[in-house]
């Protein structure tokens, strides 16, 4: 089997400071990436660099487009790289802010995708802009209100709605339950799971919540200090942490 | 004629201007950057068209000024007698007589013929402006050819307003490419913009000249289910009586009176002048006999 995305010896500099550095990782067709670590550890950084928002210093991420088979994505053209982002991939923000247009109406915000990769009936937008509200728990008469008049759950979940829209292959996910109180993440995390199983999605999600990865991800990188210091099976990794910093890392949680 | 040399600019400054002439030509649709100058009048008041005009004028020439469809308006009146002035040039209200003529927000009614250059003065020439604020943004999307956004704005007009609402400046797609902003004519006058006539477009304060070739492909962007209309008032012209012209309305007392009339006046003499006659109108020449 193919691995959708091949990671080899991804690194990325801030001058003398280190992004990430020698990142390696395949994921296959519907699995679920958790990437854990503290604040500055790199996690994002890396997020960005797969997601192509920010250049890589050295390394390869090859990923097996629908039409040519694998490809590197760093020696892909922007065009085309900006093809894949619209079509094939979704990323989703923490902060719902940076990934809606907040002055455009809910079903405009679904349809951005669909009319950016040409499709240009009015009626069937608004029917796949409903369709996609519906299964993210929006009521269909809220599909003419501005993104400003939602709460962040539920922007949150609108964001999701624009994301997977044009039914991506691979999700980037940076933070998705950040900022969002318990049982809104609770429900937001029970949603995700359901489209990452019914769509066959395969993720990659960047959080410092152990309780996200627990429940959405197969397997899980450990960052600290840019380096991936522990990878595993996630239930294998939280259950018999190896490394000092994970074992710091599982023991800090808060048990109510 | 004037210590101004010929209708202005210098002539570098022409030859600046008409290099990026003949690139917008030869890439429909493309903004192409130029060193635009400051101008006797205003930002807003045509610095980019009476730029693009300069460098276009021949002693020979007979200009004609357009400002909202009438020759006798301020911004038209100060821009001919500009010319006037600086150039020594012929000038006309009559648009078949006219070889260039200057417009702001119309395109006359009578149908240009191939040799007339129409120039327009244009505000914003960006048609994403108001969609992206950032214009390393939008000139990528222009490169990438990524138009989805003109779209979203689309979507939102007739999802707030249950059609498109946009009634000017309405964006084109030319010869399948470039998205382009046709200046604010009213989007009754989109499908003249295929035309015999070179048509170029001037933006001063933005610095961007475009162009539409003769005969060149312009596309009014749409929803297959909510197709382009060339709209305009549903009256005919109260002075003139023609049904096919984009009106003005005007608003002759405070009970609730108001007339419809033609917005290209030239047009609408020349009709009074063959004897077609409006709703309101006296005969030619009659006007103060009451």
């Amino acid at each position: 089997m193919t691995p959708l995305l091949q990671v080899k010896g991804l690194t990325k500099r801030y001058g003398a400071r280190i992004g990430c550095t020698a990142v390696n990782f395949d994921l296959f067709p519907g699995e679920v990436m958790g990437i854990v670590g503290e604040s500055g550890s790199g996690k994002s950084t890396l997020l960005n660099c797969l997601a192509g928002h920010l250049e890589a210093d050295a390394g390869s991420v090859v990923f097996d487009t629908r039409a040519e088979g694998p490809r590197d994505l760093r020696a892909m053209s922007e065009p085309e790289r900006r093809m894949l982002s619209r079509t094939d991939w979704a990323f989703v923000h923490q902060n719902p802010r940076d990934g809606l247009r907040m002055g455009v109406s809910a079903g405009g915000n679904v349809g951005e995708r669909l009319m950016a990769v040409g499709a240009r009936h009015y009626g069937g937008i608004r029917a796949q802009a409903l369709d996609w509200l519906d299964r993210v728990e929006i009521d269909a008469d809220r599909i003419d209100d501005r993104p400003t008049a939602f709460s962040g759950g539920m922007q949150q979940r609108l964001q999701i709605a624009r994301n997977l829209v044009t039914g991506p292959r691979l999700v980037f996910m940076d933070e998705p339950t950040g900022g969002l109180d318990v049982s809104v993440q609770a429900r937001l995390l029970d949603l995700l799971r359901g489209l990452v199983r019914e769509m066959g999605l395969s993720a990659v999600i960047v959080t410092h919540d152990l309780a996200v990865v627990r429940l959405l991800a197969h397997r899980l990188m450990v960052m600290k200090s840019g380096q991936v210091v522990e990878a595993g099976l996630t239930d294998q990794v939280l259950d018999d942490p190896q490394h000092g910093y994970t074992q710091l890392l599982v023991s800090s949680v808060l048990q109510v | 004629m004037s210590d101004y040399n010929f209708a202005y600019l210098d002539e570098q400054t022409k030859r600046m201007i008409r290099r990026a002439i003949l690139k917008a030509l030869a890439v429909p649709g493309y903004q192409v950057p130029f060193a635009s100058r400051e101008m006797p009048m205003p930002y807003g008041w045509g610095t980019g068209g009476v730029q693009v005009s300069a460098a276009c004028l021949v002693p020979e020439d007979r200009l004609k000024v357009i400002d909202q469809g009438a020759d006798d308006t301020t911004n038209a009146v100060s821009i001919r007698r500009f010319f006037e002035k600086t150039a020594g040039v012929a000038t006309t209200t009559k648009t078949t007589e006219a070889t260039l003529i200057q417009t702001r927000h119309r395109i006359p009614e009578e149908p240009l013929t191939r040799d007339q250059i129409l120039v327009y003065q244009v505000p914003i020439p960006e048609p994403l402006r108001f969609l992206e604020p950032r214009e390393t943004e939008t000139r990528k999307m222009h490169s990438l050819e990524e138009y989805g956004l003109v779209h979203v704005k689309l979507y939102e007009d007739i999802a707030r307003h249950g059609q498109i609402a946009t009634s000017y400046a309405y964006p084109v797609k030319v010869e399948g490419r470039y998205v382009m902003d046709p200046s604010p004519i009213p989007k009754f006058d989109n499908p003249k913009l295929e035309s015999e006539a070179i048509q170029l477009f001037g933006a001063g304060r933005e610095q961007r000249i475009y162009a539409l070739p003769p005969y060149c492909h312009v596309v009014s962007l749409d929803f297959e289910d909510h197709p382009f209309v060339a709209s305009k008032a549903d009256h005919a012209c109260d002075l003139c009586g023609s049904n096919s012209t984009y009106l003005d309305e005007v608003i002759v007392d405070d009970a609730g009176g108001r007339m419809f009339v033609c917005s290209d006046t030239d047009y609408c003499e020349g009709r009074r002048a063959a004897g077609h006659l409006g709703r309101l109108a006296a005969p030619l020449g009659q006007e103060n006999a009451a």
